[in-house]
């Protein structure tokens, strides 16, 4: 958001860890963005407080193996039956800022069925649900950052944000990293869909390419013959300074 | 080389699908050392409403001030127990509730000691990116020379700081206010 104030550089010096880079601003939405219109009540208006980087923000939550199901990450395989719809596969890698692989991380998904509902007593569209499509997957990332997914292509759903408001097919994507600094929650998009020019939840990114990251590409590799469509989305989480004194170097006086 | 870190998106009305199944509201298990306590909030939007689907998530070092991580190398206990991660979802009422141990003093840059808190996170349908902020605990000599709180106007300090409620003992109060009059102080860095 803003530069840190000089004096609070100077207090950084003594600072033995390394912080987490923040990204580019202009790579992630405001807080307050009217388009996407609970923004407006729920947004905070105050500027938001510098925190030096602290030991509270270099430590995170670390998940194992041992909170992971068979089949938590095909969510085809979750219900009695098949659910309806198109077969996909979601795979990509999870990296840091500094294009390493994050390891053994944990991430959730969840997303509407293929018609566009959710099983929520929340969603009232009046599109089916289907039984046995729960919508909803986990999985760790491998030692390389990699992570897979086996899905059915989500439908667009109707939402009450403005006249003919639809969202874009969409994935939502939650994953911690490797410190409480790196928690990102995120949605993925797919490629050629006429809808995400008009959705202000992509619009709320001012980047052009920041935007087009959430967006998958279609992935030959893949792709299953005969049995579903490969998709790779790859996702980058905060990035660490190497050391703390690099930094140092860079402060006037 | 450098990455683009991903753009944040808005965690939407039906987070409960995805999130309920890590749903973790006592961290004090049984064998966990240290004082228990009992957090109950509530999350207000701008006009005072309750936000009934937000999820709170919160990390916090064990009792004797250590996190369960790698990158905290101190010479402190850590108990296998204690995992030092809660996610609570709030109800109809906007409310959330917690039962944990109060931590210990974690270190803090340079050198001395923070005042002993819960690193939290926010998330909820009308957040195109979450909202990080701390809850602190009142009656705590240590809240004055926490450095994080230092540099938090003294005027909205109290935004960060759980009350005693309803005089049962181990029992706090910490309401969050997303936007207007009396706002929590949230934090980026
Ligand atoms: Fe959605």
């Amino acid at each position: 958001m803003t530069s840190r104030p000089q004096n609070l550089q100077k207090n950084l010096r003594t600072e033995a860890l390394a912080g987490y880079r923040k990204p580019d601003r202009d790579t992630q939405p405001d807080y307050y963005y009217p388009p996407y219109a609970s923004t407006v009540k729920r947004s905070p208006s105050q500027p938001l407080v510098i925190l030096p980087t602290t030991l509270s923000e270099v430590t995170g939550p670390l998940f194992g193996y041992d909170v992971i199901k068979a089949n938590d990450s095909d969510l085809t395989k979750q219900g009695n039956g098949d659910p309806i719809g198109e077969r996909i596969v979601v795979s990509g890698r999870v990296l840091d800022g500094n294009a390493r692989p994050v390891a053994n991380t944990l991430i959730e998904v969840w997303q509407a069925n293929s018609a566009g509902r959710y099983p929520h007593r929340r969603d009232n569209h009046n599109a089916p649900v289907d039984p046995n499509f729960p919508g909803c997957g986990r999985t760790l990332t491998d030692t390389q950052g990699h992570y897979r997914f086996v899905t059915i292509r989500p439908g667009e759903y109707p939402w009450r944000n403005h006249y003919n408001a639809w969202r874009p097919a969409h994935i939502h994507f939650s994953l911690f990293g490797a410190a409480f600094a790196t928690r990102l929650v995120t949605q993925m998009y797919f490629p050629g869909d006429p809808l995400l020019e008009y959705d202000p939840m992509y619009t709320s990114i001012p980047n052009e390419r920041a935007r087009q990251r959430l967006v998958s590409t279609f992935d030959w590799e893949t792709t299953i013959p005969e049995q579903a469509l490969g998709y790779k989305f790859d996702i980058v989480l905060r990035g660490r300074d190497e050391t703390p004194f690099e930094n140092d170097m860079k402060l006037p006086g | 080389m450098s990455l683009q870190t991903t753009s944040s998106q808005t965690i939407g009305p039906y987070l409960h699908i995805g999130l309920t199944w890590l749903v973790t509201d006592n961290l004090a298990a049984p064998g966990v050392s240290g004082e228990k306590v009992a957090i109950e909030g509530r999350i207000v939007d701008g006009d005072g409403n309750a936000v009934n689907d937000a999820v709170v998530e919160i990390w916090q070092a064990n009792a004797q001030g250590r996190y369960a991580h790698p990158e905290d190398t101190q010479d402190k206990p850590l108990e296998s127990a204690f995992k030092g991660f809660g996610r609570v979802m709030t109800d109809n009422d906007g409310v959330f509730r917690i039962t944990t141990i109060k931590p210990g003093r974690v270190p803090a840059p340079g050198s001395g000691l923070q005042a002993p808190h819960l690193n939290v996170t926010i998330f909820t349908r009308g957040l195109l990116k979450h909202l990080i902020t701390r809850m602190y605990f009142s009656n705590e000599p240590a809240n004055d020379e926490d450095p994080v709180l230092q540099r938090v106007p003294a005027e909205r300090r109290q935004t960060l700081i759980a009350t005693p409620s309803g005089g049962r003992p181990g029992a706090f109060k910490w309401n969050v206010i997303l936007r207007g009059e009396r706002e929590t102080v949230f934090f980026d860095y």
